[in-house]
């Protein structure tokens, strides 16, 4: 109670905020909230680290020219191969594949949901979409081998039960709302004046679309395209479970191939040591991965960067 | 050479070649085909996912019953079920949000609040959108090779704990992204009314900033979350064991999850296994939904009652 009175001198007992307190707090937050953001340049150098550190070990055993040029890929074998390009080619099938669905689908609904759409529609088809997003990928590696492989051999009798063509398709179903929703935040942002330009020439909606609204917002969709190529490339569940597990150098999509990450996937699975040549294999890969998107995302970044046009 | 060639260009001949013909009909008729061409490729995306949900309903309603929920997995699918999955991906959930939260919110304020604009936000930025394109797969091998490997002696080896870390980096980007536009959100005018009265940058954000951003950041790492629930790979890379019989009983125990379950289901020969994954699968997508609707409800109700 003393404390609410009013003090016998006015002068010396003012309410004094703590400030030393308020300071240190202050400056204990900045160094702990500081230290969580560093988090992700630590897992950033973790991962660049450890996939360096055991790449190298796994190119003491085996020679970076016969990772590069042989043509088989036996790691679990007595007389072990490691040519990269088996899994390489695999993985580039199911991906072109994926895209050769995901991108014209994927535009054409990205156009549709941007120029042809009124609002309410856009509203409710464009979360729709995301749902498909949020399906987990080893939900579309059920439908990939249990659902669309049966459907597909009806009509292609070759084809068999593990086999690319339906990993690839069920895998561009799967990044279709990536291509999708960025594309069509890219187109939407073009501005309704080139729009109305366009129409003040004669053009059809259908020619303004294509060749002034398209042109403007290709960054944005040519980004998108990218991210959503090396979302596919590291994709894993998918291939694992509807592409197979037999590494085979070629592009015949009907019969059973091995991706990169079906690879890491199988040696994972079974019990193998550490430090052993097939366990550092898997790092091996895992860095080719890494690197193939890397590249994939830093082109993405010097496209956008480089192409990007902008209005005021 | 102008003089005479000028009359020509009233010659009636020459004029149908070299004037512009709109052809309008036929335009449009293009225009129409397009359109419709587009709104077929809005609808397949759609088609598809409404076509596995039913396939997934039809093949795995017969299977759902309390002994699939409190069975433990088998060899024999008609006594087959899923609690160790389920009690595996619960443990996740839990070990994730105790990691990814606090540092992913901790970064994500103080990127947005403490260093905004300086070198150190740039990097971190660049940072982030590289993380956001790394596989997934690739986290499970910097999970084998820094918490089962390195860190054994204190995650336990390929247990819940290493698994839980390794998703929570994999979430971590979001979540500080989610955060940092909640907090973006938040006009400015709150700030500079509680720095004129004196308050310092913390107390600023912790009793004014944050309250507000609130809803945005709970709605965003909830979705993270949901992102992490439904990884398959990393954790079969880190390890997670396809046939567990028994519950964890600490974070450092082995462990699977409902994704590495339905995985092994699928991935047997026999039919009725595929019968349990496609039960396993709605489990997976009801967890899912649930967290789902439990963010989207958090947000409207903390912003209703503002």
């Amino acid at each position: 109670m003393t404390s609410n009175l009013p003090p016998a001198n006015y002068s010396t007992d003012l309410w004094q905020p703590n400030r030393a307190l308020a300071k240190n707090t202050e400056l204990l937050v900045k160094l702990v909230f500081g230290a969580f953001a560093l988090v992700s340049v630590l897992t950033t150098a973790g991962i660049v680290l450890t996939l360096i550190f055991e790449t190298f070990e796994f190119f003491q055993a085996v020679p970076l020219w016969n990772f590069l040029t042989d043509t088989q890929w036996t790691p679990l074998f007595a007389d072990a191969q490691f040519g990269i390009f088996v899994l390489i080619s695999a993985t580039i099938m199911t991906t072109t594949i994926a895209i050769l669905l995901a991108l014209p689908v994927g535009l054409m609904a990205a156009i549709y949901l941007s120029e042809y759409a009124g609002p309410k529609t856009r509203k409710r088809l464009k979360p729709a979409l995301e749902i498909l997003a949020g399906v987990p990928s080893v939900v579309f590696g059920y439908f990939a081998l249990l659902t669309v492989t049966p459907v597909l051999q009806f009509f292609i009798p070759g084809l068999q039960g593990f086999n690319a063509l339906s990993a690839g398709l069920v895998l561009g179903i799967s990044i279709l709302p990536l291509v999708a929703s960025l594309s069509e935040d890219a187109i939407y942002s073009v501005p309704a004046s080139m729009r109305e330009g366009s129409y003040a020439l004669g053009a059809t909606k259908r020619e303004t679309i294509v060749s002034v609204v398209l042109p403007a917002a290709l960054s944005g969709i040519v980004a998108s395209v990218i991210l959503a190529v090396s979302r596919a490339i590291g994709e894993t569940m998918i291939v694992t479970l509807a592409a197979g597990q037999n590494p085979r150098l070629g592009f015949n999509p009907l019969v059973p191939v091995m991706t990169m990450t079906a690879f890491i996937v199988q040696v994972s699975l079974g019990d193998t040591p550490a430090g052993s040549i097939a366990y550092l294999s898997i790092f091996a890969v895992g860095m080719t991965l890494f690197l193939i998107t890397l590249v994939l995302n830093l082109f993405s970044f010097w496209f956008v960067r480089k192409f990007q046009e902008k209005y005021e | 050479m102008t003089v005479n060639s000028s009359p020509s260009l009233f010659d009636d001949q020459l004029s149908k070649e070299t004037s512009f013909v709109p052809n309008l009909e036929g335009r449009h008729k293009l225009d129409g085909i397009f359109s419709v061409i587009a709104l077929i490729c809005t609808w397949i995306g759609l088609v598809v996912l409404a076509w596995l949900l039913l396939d997934v309903l039809i093949d795995g309603i017969p299977v759902l019953n309390w002994n699939f929920l409190t069975s433990f997995p088998s060899r024999k699918p008609e006594e087959a079920g899923l609690v160790s999955a389920l009690v595996g991906s619960i443990w996740l959930i839990g070990l994730v949000s105790l990691f990814a939260f606090p540092i992913g919110i901790g970064a994500g304020i103080y990127l947005e609040e403490f260093a905004r604009g300086s070198w150190f936000e740039n990097i971190i930025e660049i940072n982030i959108s590289n993380l956001a394109g790394v596989p997934s797969i690739i986290y499970g091998l910097l999970g084998l090779a820094a918490f089962v490997r390195l860190m054994a002696p204190i995650t336990g080896g390929r247990s819940i704990l290493s698994g839980g870390l390794t998703l929570a980096l994999l979430v971590l980007p979001i979540v500080i992204v989610a955060t940092r536009e909640a907090l973006r959100a938040v006009p400015d005018s709150i700030r500079q009314a509680a720095f004129a009265l004196g308050a310092t940058r913390w107390q600023v954000v912790s009793e004014h900033v944050l309250p507000q951003a609130f809803p945005g950041v709970l709605t965003g790492t909830i979705l993270a979350l949901s992102r992490a629930i439904g990884e398959t790979a990393p954790l079969i890379t880190i390890g997670a064991l396809t046939f567990i019989a028994f519950l964890p009983a600490g974070p450092r125990d082995a462990f699977t999850a409902l994704p590495i379950q339905i995985y092994n289901w699928v991935s047997r020969p026999q039919k009725e296994f595929h019968a349990l994954a496609a039960g396993g699968i709605i489990v997976l997508l009801v967890v899912l939904l649930l967290m789902n609707s439990v963010a989207v409800t958090l947000r409207n109700r903390l912003q209703k009652s503002r």
